[in-house]
């Protein structure tokens, strides 16, 4: 009984930090930037579809596939907000949804036009392939790999907005952008780059997931509804709130799947309107925007 | 405009149609459809600024109404659509309720996440709703008990028309009438009509009951034109697509819940023959354009200023 729990518990933190790190992104594009960012799992499942065709068409190894998905997403990411996108930051929140609904169309269609509607997955290099014994409890490699990985961001992410120069700059930026422009910030050139690390986040995090969820063409909006229930439930404004926010709901997913399998998504569905309902700013709302 | 010019006009397109166009009276028929769903939104999200992720949610229930009442044996039309729009109603008023309370982000998480529930609530429990199976073959009585269903849809096709006549002339008493203002100036500045003592919640619940009872509406007109519901209904393509229908048409005005619906399925008609990935492509980028270009649709183009 104990074994199974923690090994239940093992899979849901895993599968927890798997969504946090596609959320990641987005609680810095729609939690710090305020843009209702609805096209994220878009960027997060063209990450995922490079990465397939890097390591299957391309014959390139998984571990190159990371930053590859991150550096191209990333630069897509700041072509279309130099381009497109600064154009919507002072119209109303309804135009953003619209907007990214076109955008995610478009990517949809797009991965269906070359990829095709079959689920993709992508083979694992060997360090990562296989279990681990500890303490007499059998840890996936690749799982583990997920949880060190996603502390490590965290960290880094933290630690960079909260000590950098860059960090200041675009809380500064964030918080009134007229003042940040009249005291010299390079307000554009920020909001860029930020833009590009939330996108270039969600497409890390699209590389990670294939090998755990596979892709096919509805990744997009699967994925985005999750990564919108934890930035939404874990409170926008910081990056703390939605981990915790991720990591309960990989295990309630988990666990749910196990012990009630015919209750299915219906019950993390249940639960966010419940916490939203009582706590609309997120459950660890942090600065409210 | 005269009074009788806006009747006349429905009358001449309705009998144009019928006349010209006698092999696509299903599709007529289900742009009526979409176009009273599409009138729904517009009242939330046109008049009062409200936005919904959620809509299918009342679809859905409407078209689940009329079709387990078929299913029941009660296939007298024109009552199974009263009792679609009475429990798209009523769940529009407990909806209301609850979301008067939330603005922005949590209001549209949570008009998804009400959406996203009732869609695998359906999808799990087969036994009420048939799943992804749905009701099949359900058999409705003769409009008045006269005008059967036919097989070539002429039935369905007036009775489509005819209710989404009736549903734009209601909305056209509604925004005229003191709540429908009280509505657009909501949409125009909350903090405003506060002030001046009128009750958000109130007449968001109010607009959410009404488009409740609409959204109803559109979803048994659809179940009892083609005879069959399932689980679709709910989902969240549904909720997301007559938001696009209304964008595209031109948001904040009657006739755009007509136009988007229109242009929306014929277009998918004519691209959807040459390739399914053209279709979604070709209408993301038409969203992003009306978006960057003419943020009131294709009729804020034309007729620019309210």
């Amino acid at each position: 009984m104990a074994t199974v729990w923690i090994g239940l518990l093992f899979d849901g933190l895993a599968y927890g930090m798997l969504l946090y790190l596609m959320s990641l992104g987005l609680a810095i594009t729609l939690g710090l930037m305020g843009f209702i960012h609805l096209a994220h799992g878009g960027y997060a499942a063209l990450g995922g579809y490079l990465a397939v065709a890097w390591v299957k068409q391309a014959g390139g190894s998984f571990w190159a596939a990371l930053p590859v998905g991150f550096l191209a997403m990333a630069a897509l990411g700041a072509v279309v907000e130099r381009t497109l996108l600064c154009r919507l930051y002072a119209r109303p929140a309804f135009d953003q949804i619209l907007f990214c609904i076109g955008f995610l169309f478009v990517v949809v269609a797009g991965i269906t036009a070359v990829w095709g509607g079959s689920q993709q997955t992508v083979p694992l290099p060997a360090l990562l392939q296989g279990q681990i014994a500890f303490a007499g409890l059998e840890l996936g490699r690749y799982r583990l790999f997920l949880l060190v990985l996603g502390a490590a961001l965290i960290v880094a992410l933290q630690l960079g907005l909260a000590r950098t120069r860059w960090g200041m700059r675009l809380r500064a930026a964030v918080d009134d952008r007229d003042v940040a422009r009249g005291l010299g910030l390079p307000v554009a050139r920020l909001f860029a780059g930020t833009f590009a690390l939330g996108t270039g986040l969600a497409g890390l995090g699209g590389v990670l997931s294939v090998p755990l969820v596979g892709l096919d063409p509805a990744f997009p909006l699967k994925y985005l509804v999750l990564c919108l229930i934890i930035v939404a439930v874990g409170g926008v404004g910081g990056i703390g709130g939605p981990l915790v926010a991720a990591l309960s709901l990989g295990v309630l997913d988990v666990f749910g799947k196990y012990y009630l399998p015919q209750v299915g998504g219906f019950l993390i569905y249940a639960v966010m309107v419940g916490l939203l309902l009582r706590w609309p700013g997120g459950l660890f709302a942090g600065r409210q925007s | 405009m005269r009074r009788w010019a806006e009747p006349l006009a429905w009358a001449v397109a309705a009998l144009a149609i019928f006349w010209g166009l006698p092999d696509r009276l299903a599709l007529a028929t289900h742009i009526s459809v979409l176009a009273l769903f599409a009138l729904s939104l517009h009242v939330l999200t046109g008049l009062g600024g409200i936005l919904s992720l959620g809509q299918a949610v009342f679809f859905g229930l409407g078209a689940y109404t009329a079709g387990k009442l078929a299913q029941a044996g009660w296939d007298e039309p024109l009552s199974g659509l009263l009792a679609a729009a009475l429990v798209g109603g009523v769940a529009g008023g407990l909806a209301g309720g609850v979301l008067a309370r939330l603005r922005g982000l949590p209001a549209l998480m949570v008009t998804l996440g009400l959406g996203l529930l009732l869609h695998e609530a359906a999808l799990r429990l087969p036994g009420l709703t048939g799943g992804e199976d749905g009701l099949p073959s359900l058999t409705i009585a003769p409009l008045f008990g006269t005008f059967a269903f036919d097989l070539w849809g002429r039935t369905a096709y007036w009775y489509g028309v005819a209710l989404l006549a009736l549903g734009f002339w209601g909305v056209k008493r509604l925004e005229a009438a003191p709540f429908g203002l009280s509505l657009r100036a909501l949409h125009d500045n909350p903090v405003r009509m506060q002030a001046l003592g009128m009750s958000i919640a109130a007449r968001v619940r109010g607009a959410y009951l009404i488009a409740g009872a609409l959204a109803g509406v559109a979803g048994g007109l659809l179940t009892q034109t083609t005879q069959f519901v399932s689980a679709e209904v709910f989902s969240f393509h549904r909720s997301a697509d007559i938001l696009v229908m209304l964008i595209l048409g031109g948001i904040g005005r009657r006739y755009g819940a007509l136009l988007g619906p229109l242009l929306y399925a014929i277009l998918r008609d004519f691209l959807a023959d040459w390739h399914p990935a053209y279709w979604g492509a070709g209408l993301g980028v038409a969203l992003m354009a009306i978006v960057l270009l003419a943020p009131k649709g294709l009729l804020g183009l034309r007729f620019p200023g309210q």
